[in-house]
């Protein structure tokens, strides 16, 4: 455990460098997105009786704002589960100068994975203060949606870094983006309830871990997570289950790739 | 970490039929060798002779598939960390990281050995000076010559004061000045008595370098002996180059026998190996040979390798 903190030690000496620009597109990422979807296309939905109506008698704003905290989880974790693990494996093979020191594979896996979680939460703690700032948040619960976003976000960065081990060049990263994340950010209930798609495909959406991420995220923030406690822990089972698969499938690849050299 | 009590003997690293295998294909075929305490010993041969994996099994990263193996003392199998800990490693390829500066590069080194940071920092300080890199300490790596990045990799190996510093191929690709300039370092530490294995393809570099090496070609190993040594086993005192002007070099097949002691007949040259250098030029001369240059010199460990493959170092 303690050796895996100075993996940890390297990825924030790395991130020193571009702290400052991090932070600002951290900040100004929701701004952006809460102002242009939630109120300027909020105005819209709003209007509409059918659409208030299948939102519940909420603003689309509060809808959006919580899906979107899950979403932007996702998104950022799939980043950092990409390019930097390409990096220390490929690039600049850091990963096999520390695998030459004491510290071992298993320790460069949880040390990453505990970076990423760190950028996420710092991630979502600055989404929520925004979304707090447009009145998006209804309940004091939002609070518990940043751990909710955290581990939305580590159960997309653990079995992406497992994957990224296996590649050698960043080519399918672009598939990951386009065939993966990309749709699930659209169709798991982040923009439109999923109770509007045609009811064949809605089952697919329960497969997302987003949409379970979103439904947790959303729950929080309403306050309406008493209403149904059983399938919020639903959520954050399937959750935790994909997180440790994915933790384990990135012990074999990652040792796999440095032991191979 | 407690200090595990020294090896019984002197060998600081033992190897008995040690084999690495990939699949079907073979590195490494069963090889011996022993590298006693404060001895600078050299792994020589060609591009996948299987230098840099037996390397990165001495560096236990690399899982041994068969035979044994101990380093200082210990098995890789289950003290890999441990023997990790006592040993610095400089690889065949860079792995800085050029996110940070040169100075940084070598204090996070030392975190990952667990030492402190104000320990990290007076090591590194000092290392930036002995290997002449203080005044660009807080610059970053990436506008650094190849060379200064090769002495900056040292360094670091360096960092959490190692029994034993394996280098892969450590001026592999570097002009002649930033060679010198790392083999004076490496011999400095050589002097102080830390322990250095290498491995070459450059013959200059093991006979500069080391004490003893072993001779590796086709994953085994088939010659072991210090540089002179080798030498005079292998092959002549002296060795007569000529060059012959294109179009004749392919007709001397057969004009050459009884020149020298032994004759390599070379797609661009001429080896005549011989005690006395001269002799042999008069003699071709007295048969009639006109060649464009004639070169004579002392033996080295690339004629060694061809005598004892067939082929030439570098290819």
């Amino acid at each position: 455990m303690a050796v895996m903190t100075r993996v940890v030690e390297l990825r924030a000496m790395q991130y020193r460098r571009t702290f400052r620009a991090s932070i600002i597109s951290s900040f100004l990422n929701p701004v952006l997105f809460l102002l242009a979807m939630g109120v300027g296309l909020g105005t819209y939905v709003d209007r509409s009786g059918t659409a208030t109506q299948a939102l519940g008698g909420l603003t689309y704003l509060q809808f959006l704002a919580p899906g979107l905290l899950a979403a932007t989880a996702m998104q950022s974790a799939a980043f950092e589960a990409t390019f930097p693990i390409m990096a220390g494996l490929t690039w600049q093979r850091v990963f096999h100068a520390m695998y030459a020191t004491p510290i071992s594979p298993r320790d460069i896996v949880l040390g990453n994975l505990t970076w990423i979680t760190i950028r996420l939460t710092m991630i979502a703690t600055i989404f929520t203060i925004v979304m707090s700032l447009f009145g998006a948040a209804a309940s004091p619960l939002i609070i518990l949606g940043i751990p909710a976003a955290v581990l939305t976000g580590m159960a997309f960065a653990t079995p992406i870094a497992a994957f990224s081990a296996t590649q050698r060049t960043p080519e399918k990263f672009n598939a990951v983006f386009r065939f993966g994340i990309t749709p699930l950010f659209l169709f798991s209930g982040t923009f439109f309830p999923i109770s509007n798609l045609p009811v064949a495909i809605q089952p697919i959406a329960w497969l997302s871990p987003l949409w379970h991420g979103v439904e947790l995220s959303r729950a929080l923030a309403l306050g309406t997570i008493g209403q149904a406690p059983g399938l919020a822990v639903a959520h954050v089972a399937v959750l935790v289950a994909i997180v440790v698969a994915g933790t384990f499938w990135a012990f074999r690849t990652i040792e796999a790739r440095l032991v191979r050299g | 970490m407690p200090n595990e009590p020294a090896p019984t003997d002197a060998a600081l690293i033992r190897a008995r039929g040690l084999t690495k295998r990939f699949g079907a294909f073979t590195a490494v075929d069963s090889i011996d060798f022993s590298v006693a305490q404060g001895e600078s010993f050299g792994f020589l041969g060609p591009n996948g002779a299987g230098k840099t994996s037996t390397m990165r099994m001495i560096g236990c990263v690399s899982p041994v598939t068969e035979g044994e193996l101990e380093v200082l003392g210990q098995d890789p199998r289950v003290d890999g960390p441990r023997i990790r800990s006592r040993i610095g490693v400089v690889p065949q390829q860079d792995t800085l990281d050029t996110e940070l500066t040169v100075r940084e590069n070598l204090v996070i080194y030392g975190r990952y050995f667990g030492m402190s940071r104000a320990e990290c920092g007076r090591r590194a300080d000092e290392l930036l000076e002995f290997t002449q890199l203080t005044e660009r300490a807080n610059e970053p790596v990436e506008p650094l010559s190849g060379g200064m990045k090769r002495r900056l990799t040292i360094a670091r190996a360096l960092i959490n004061e190692p029994d034993l510093l394996l280098l892969d191929e450590p001026t592999t690709g570097l002009d002649p000045q930033a060679r010198h300039l790392l083999w004076d370092r490496l011999y400095r530490l050589k002097q102080r008595g830390v322990t250095l294995v290498l491995t070459t393809h450059y013959m200059d570099e093991a006979e500069q370098l080391c004490d003893r090496l072993v001779v590796m070609d086709k994953a085994k190993i088939v010659a072991e002996g210090s540089p002179r040594e080798l030498i005079e086993r292998y092959s002549t005192k002296e060795v007569t180059e000529l060059r012959f002007p294109v179009g004749v070099q392919e007709t001397l097949n057969g004009h050459l026998e009884g020149l020298a002691e032994r004759v390599e007949l070379l797609p661009d040259r001429v080896l005549l190996y011989t005690d006395d250098g001269e002799a042999a030029v008069a003699a071709a001369h007295k048969r009639g040979l006109r060649p464009e240059t004639v070169l004579v010199r002392r033996s080295s460990l690339e004629d060694v390798f061809l005598r004892l493959t067939g082929r030439s170092l570098i290819e």
